[in-house]
């Protein structure tokens, strides 16, 4: 039903001319022949040269106004949101911000929020619902921060409570992951109507160098983890994660930032126009039956249960001639 | 090489299956009083890890639990192999610990209220959230909210599984979904935290509860310890991320001692129904 009227993976079976007409990828096949390996999407997503979220905004949207702060803590420059005009349009953002040098990413604490970053972004997810502003988000995070402070500040209930709030936002939502989506930290602003993904991101359930130090207990398997959790583009829209896939310049992104952000404004345009003429109520059961459908599940397919077994000597004594079988 | 007397006495030892010694105080403690106690030590209050059998054993009124979804498997989406293939890695868990998969859900009655029940085992792949973990609690939840019962989750999880890759991190969304339909509804809904819950169940449905309790002692955080000395190059000092430092901290409402658990859940959804002034929690 969400590809029907919003034109995204799925419809591109049926009629995906809208999506295509975007200049999305709905179908892995599309993509050039040779396609990098999951480890070298990986350290193309975390190239340092990469458009980064600020510089994508500048690029994209007209008149950033940036807003600051949780009201409660303190404000964290891993997240950074506002309102701005995509194509005329006021829309609120609510980016992870990774830095472009060493000096930048320690402030930025690279791109690795801390609790106060994502009440920041409850906060800016409420406005965005208060005044009807669709909200568009740039995922781009390693992951949230795993420290002590970040602990003591109640990171798990922060991430639950944005995805939660991000599941019912009486607003159209539009995700698009930049570059890495790690784990918890990034579904926190990666709950939309619509998820897109430029070509090289990853999206995972941990980083490769945290699977390797959990299943293979080192580190340096990290590439080999990589490959076992199918993190890249094709994958993720083969799973459905991921809606549609935007072209990067050949090369990467970090070739040509102009570029890449023109290719995210063309399909931000058609997704939020889109998704704005989309009932309220429908667009919320839509949302719910986006994420209610993933999982691969097998269930016996009768409702009834199987007889259980029968110990030998009763099955003996129900059909003694055949040796027990029934 | 020296031989053995094979006739010679063995040294003295605890036979295991009779004995286990508490890791806090050093008792050694006799298995069959162990489980009468509910796995707590009688000395020192240490809370073992309970099974899901003896959690659903512990909370609900005798007989009242009937489970649902018992037979839902999951497929292997990634084909996933690390020192051995997911699907044996699920056979060996399967065997190991009697269920399905690391949850368990159904319909019970709690001190005579009925409500739906979805209990965690650590014992199952740490009781990681797949799509199974991820699909029985949504379906746990939608029953609550379709038959306005209240639900209770008691979690025990190492997280997300890692070996269903972006689906299971999708887990969160669906059952975090599934809960803000309860919200909105008012229908309760209280969350266990028992020993350990951290990583992405953490991060979801556990931290959700209008009420959330959590076992003495327990294991609660976002971070597993190999992630952030991973991460961060540093070990997390001790004592952090236990039950009495999320109560400090004011992420948990209370911190309730395994025998006290059940009446506590109980009363509070005892007075949620009184507020709601209906047995059915209102419109």
């Amino acid at each position: 039903m969400l590809d029907r009227i919003v034109g995204t993976r799925r419809a591109a079976e049926g009629n995906g001319h809208l999506a295509v007409e975007a200049g999305l990828v709905t179908d892995a096949t599309q993509l050039a022949a040779g396609r990098p390996t999951a480890w070298q999407a990986v350290q193309t997503a975390r190239n340092i040269t990469r458009p980064h979220a600020l510089e994508i905004i500048g690029r994209v949207f007209d008149r950033f106004q940036e807003l600051h702060g949780d009201r409660a803590f303190r404000d964290d420059p891993a997240i950074v949101g506002g309102i701005a005009e995509l194509a005329g349009r006021p829309v609120v953002i609510v980016a992870q911000q990774k830095g472009a040098s060493t000096e930048e990413n320690i402030q930025r604490n690279f791109g690795m929020p801390y609790p106060e970053g994502y009440r920041k972004a409850i906060r800016l997810y409420r406005l965005a619902e208060k005044f009807h502003l669709p909200l568009v988000t740039l995922v781009d995070t390693p992951g949230a921060y795993p420290g002590p402070e970040a602990e003591e500040r109640g990171q798990a209930e922060a991430i639950a409570s944005s995805i939660q709030l991000m599941t019912r936002l009486a607003t159209p939502i539009v995700v698009v992951v930049l570059g890495e989506g790690g784990s918890g930290g990034a579904l926190a602003l990666g709950v939309g109507d619509v998820v897109l993904a430029l070509e090289n991101a990853t999206y995972s359930v941990i980083s490769p160098e945290g699977c390797a130090a959990i299943l293979w207990r080192s580190a340096s398997e990290a590439e080999r983890a990589a490959a076992a959790m199918k993190l890249a583009g094709p994958d993720l829209l083969d799973t459905g994660v991921v809606d549609a896939l935007i072209r990067e310049p050949a090369g990467g992104a970090h070739t040509d930032h102009d570029a890449t952000a023109a290719a995210i404004k063309t399909a931000l345009v058609a997704q939020v126009e889109r998704l704005a003429r989309v009932p309220m109520a429908d667009l919320l059961s839509l949302r719910y039956e986006r994420f209610r459908a993933f999982g691969t599940i097998v269930e016996p397919s009768s409702g009834q249960a199987p007889a259980p077994p029968q110990p030998w000597w009763r099955r003996m004594l129900r059909n003694p001639m055949r040796g027990g079988e029934s | 090489m020296r031989l053995r007397n094979p006739f010679g006495r063995k040294p003295k030892e605890f036979p295991s299956h009779l004995w286990t010694q508490c890791p806090m105080c050093g008792e050694m403690l006799f298995n069959k009083q162990l489980e009468r106690n509910n796995r707590v030590c009688q000395k020192c209050g240490h809370h073992f890890k309970l099974d899901a059998a003896g959690r659903i054993e512990l909370l609900a009124d005798p007989r009242s639990f009937s489970e649902t979804e018992a037979d839902m498997v999951s497929s292997d989406p990634l084909g996933f192999v690390d020192s051995k293939p997911y699907p044996e890695r699920i056979a060996a868990a399967q065997a190991k610990s009697g269920h399905k998969d690391a949850v368990l859900t159904g319909d019970a009655t709690i001190s005579g209220i009925p409500i739906v029940l979805a209990v965690m085992d650590f014992e199952f792949m740490g009781g990681s959230m797949g799509s199974v973990v991820g699909e029985k609690l949504t379906r746990a939840a939608e029953r609550a909210f379709a038959e306005r019962k209240p639900l209770v989750i008691v979690s025990a999880s190492g997280g997300a599984r890692m070996q269903e890759g972006t689906i299971a991190l999708m887990q969160l969304a669906k059952t975090v979904a599934a809960l803000a339909r309860l919200d909105e509804a008012r229908i309760p809904f209280i969350s266990v935290l028992t020993d350990p819950t951290t990583g992405g169940v953490l991060a979801s449905f556990a931290s959700l509860g209008d009420i959330v309790l959590a076992e003495p002692g327990a294991l609660i955080g976002f971070s597993g310890a190999r992630v952030t000395s991973e991460t961060i190059g540093e070990k997390l000092p001790k004592g952090f991320q236990r039950a009495e430092f999320l109560l400090e901290h004011g992420f948990v409402d209370q911190v309730v001692p395994r025998p006290q658990l059940k009446e506590r859940i109980a009363f509070f959804l005892n007075s949620f129904r009184i507020a709601g002034q209906d047995l059915r929690w209102s419109l």
